[in-house]
């Protein structure tokens, strides 16, 4: 969204008060952005600094700025880092796939009941995805409601498991960031003029023509918030390889987690969180150039 | 309009009656596909509520887990709801932080959003980019971020710590959706109110605050759904105070008692119905 800003025209309307109202905007934003400021951009500093420290938990730790924390930190979790990114770059293909033609049909077909379909794919966010995430682990149980039906028929071999492989963490993923993947897609088709497409089709392009020369190309924002909005959560997430996944499936924010929650060796998580953070910023950039929008803010 | 565009070229009409068969079955693809997705996208939530009237067997003494496969009707763990004084303490925590955040969030989120739709002032951009930062920030980093803060004060995490998070992570999110709407109002409505006499104190709380408080309620909602649903900012800034999903989170090595499942079919529904209530009587107002 370009902002329009608009003419201040209680100013014009009465410019007695102008001196008073400059002061105004800084007033109501102060309180929220001094907030931000507090717990998130010196949160940030905090953890830069931290991850440049040396020591333990038990004796505490001091600033001294021992760079090798990143590089210890990246040599250590190597594996890790590169399944992280390998998964979320699966999760995303599989997503887009999957969401595309859901908020195409429903950009373009839905007509009337539009809002009732984009509220059924929102349901899922009425239950905290925690409990959404162990409800699949249940599903996908040895002998629970899907494996154990199958196996009982004879369809699949009685040592046959989902859980704890690469499969189960993948699919996980890719479910609870389906939203994220259709919505902004979803957002890009629905502006689409339809005009466009008959125009296409009146001047002789056939169905598939019309779809990869005219909506396709103008639903390109559209797929770059999503992949956006779709690859840095699933980056991150620990949840779905701890509750689906196995000793073998661990990805960086499980090494994150347990480093700051449970060996409470504070430096290399935060030098982790670090790099985790600047190869999605290093990622996204390259990712808007390569696509010529230099307008990363809009996703 | 195609019909009038293409009247000219009576010679190539045939083509696309020739095509309509094959369009027949075809077409039913992709909505089958819709409601395929939707099915998938929602079956965990059966799988809950089904699961949630449950009976589970044996547990000699420990409290009872749910079973991955049907055993009977129960409506037990509904009327024995309470029964769990540690999943109860963690429900009111989120309940608690998830209405003091949102009032926090919403009252910042609101200024702020005001401010950035009304005026040009210096800083603008800056604020823009921090309210972009937080909302795409991968929740790892800023639960680790706030974790290292509150490490490095020497704060104990607990409750006020987790308010503090949770407010913070909403603040953009109602900030972006007030703003929507304010964009959306015409400045001269104030403008003809304090032509009529009103102060700029009246106009705003007659005029601008009632056209607003679609977008602030909107806000406060997203703000509470939010923070209820949040696991991994919870996780790293809770210390000894638990919430429902890491509650939930932490039960899953020992096995789910089958409460959760019925307190979150209640929360589904409620939630549900509040989203419903609130799109409806915007869609009437519209």
């Amino acid at each position: 969204m370009e902002r329009h800003l608009q003419p201040d025209l209680p100013d014009v309307a009465a410019p007695e008060r102008r001196k008073k109202r400059s002061k105004a905007p800084f007033g109501l934003a102060a309180p929220a952005l001094l907030w931000l400021l507090v717990l998130f951009v010196v949160p940030m500093i905090a953890m830069l600094s931290l991850s440049l420290q040396t020591g333990n938990s038990l004796e505490g730790f001091r600033q001294t700025f021992r760079f090798a924390n990143f590089t210890d930190a990246l040599s250590q979790n190597g594996p890790f880092v590169v399944r992280s990114l390998r998964n979320a770059a699966i999760v995303t293909g599989i997503a887009l796939l999957l969401a595309y033609p859901v908020a195409y049909w429903i950009a373009f077909y839905g007509g009337r009941f539009k809002n009732v379909f984009l509220f059924l794919l929102l349901l899922p966010f009425f239950i905290s995805f925690v409990i959404r995430t162990v409800a699949w682990s249940f599903i996908l149980s040895d002998n629970g409601i899907v494996l154990g039906t199958l196996k009982n028929i004879g369809l699949l071999p009685e040592s046959y498991r989902v859980l704890g492989t690469t499969f189960a963490v993948i699919a996980g993923i890719t479910y609870n960031l389906l939203p994220f993947t259709i919505l902004p897609l979803y957002v890009s088709l629905e502006q689409i003029d339809h005009r466009l497409v008959e125009a296409a089709r009146d001047l002789y392009a056939s169905k598939t023509k019309a779809f990869t020369k005219v909506v396709l190309p103008l639903s390109m924002p559209g797929v770059f918030a999503a992949v956006l909005l779709t690859s840095i959560p699933a980056i991150g997430d620990y949840v779905n390889a701890s509750v689906l996944g196995g000793p073998g499936t661990t990805m960086i924010g499980n090494v994150i987690q347990s480093e700051f929650l449970r060996d409470r060796n504070y430096p290399e998580a935060a030098a982790l969180a670090f790099v985790l953070m600047a190869i999605m910023l290093v990622g996204a950039v390259i990712y808007a150039r390569v696509l010529g929008t230099s307008r990363i803010t809009e996703a | 309009m195609s019909a009038i565009a293409t009247e000219p070229r009576q010679e190539i009409a045939p083509a696309p009656v020739a095509r309509r068969p094959a369009r027949r079955w075809t077409r039913f693809v992709l909505p089958s596909y819709v409601g395929a997705f939707i099915l998938y996208l929602s079956f965990p939530i059966f799988v809950i509520i089904l699961f949630s009237f449950n009976q589970t067997r044996g547990g000699f003494g420990t409290s009872p887990r749910v079973k991955t496969t049907w055993i009977g009707f129960t409506v037990d763990w509904y009327k024995r709801l309470f029964e769990l004084p540690d999943l109860t303490a963690a429900l009111r925590h989120s309940l608690t932080i998830g209405v003091l955040s949102a009032l926090a969030a919403t009252a910042l989120g609101t200024l702020l959003g005001l401010a950035l739709a009304r005026y040009r002032f210096r800083g603008r951009a800056g604020a823009d980019f921090v309210i972009f930062l937080s909302i795409s920030a991968p929740e790892i980093v800023l639960g680790a971020a706030l974790a290292s803060f509150f490490v490095a004060l020497g704060i104990s995490r607990g409750l006020s710590t987790l308010f503090l998070a949770h407010t913070m992570f909403s603040i953009a999110f109602v900030t972006v959706t007030v703003r929507a709407r304010a964009a959306g109002l015409d400045p001269a409505l104030e403008a003809a109110a304090m032509d009529l006499g009103a102060g700029p104190i009246t106009a705003f709380f007659k005029v601008t605050l009632p056209l607003l408080f679609p977008g602030i309620l909107a806000g406060f909602l997203l703000a509470f759904a939010l923070s209820m649903d949040d696991f991994v900012i919870s996780q790293f800034t809770q210390g000894p105070a638990t919430m429902f999903p890491t509650w939930v989170y932490g039960a899953t090595r020992v096995g789910i008692p089958p409460h959760v499942f019925a307190f979150a079919t209640i929360i589904f529904l409620t939630g549900a119905t509040v989203a419903m209530v609130q799109a409806l009587t915007q869609f009437r107002r519209a």
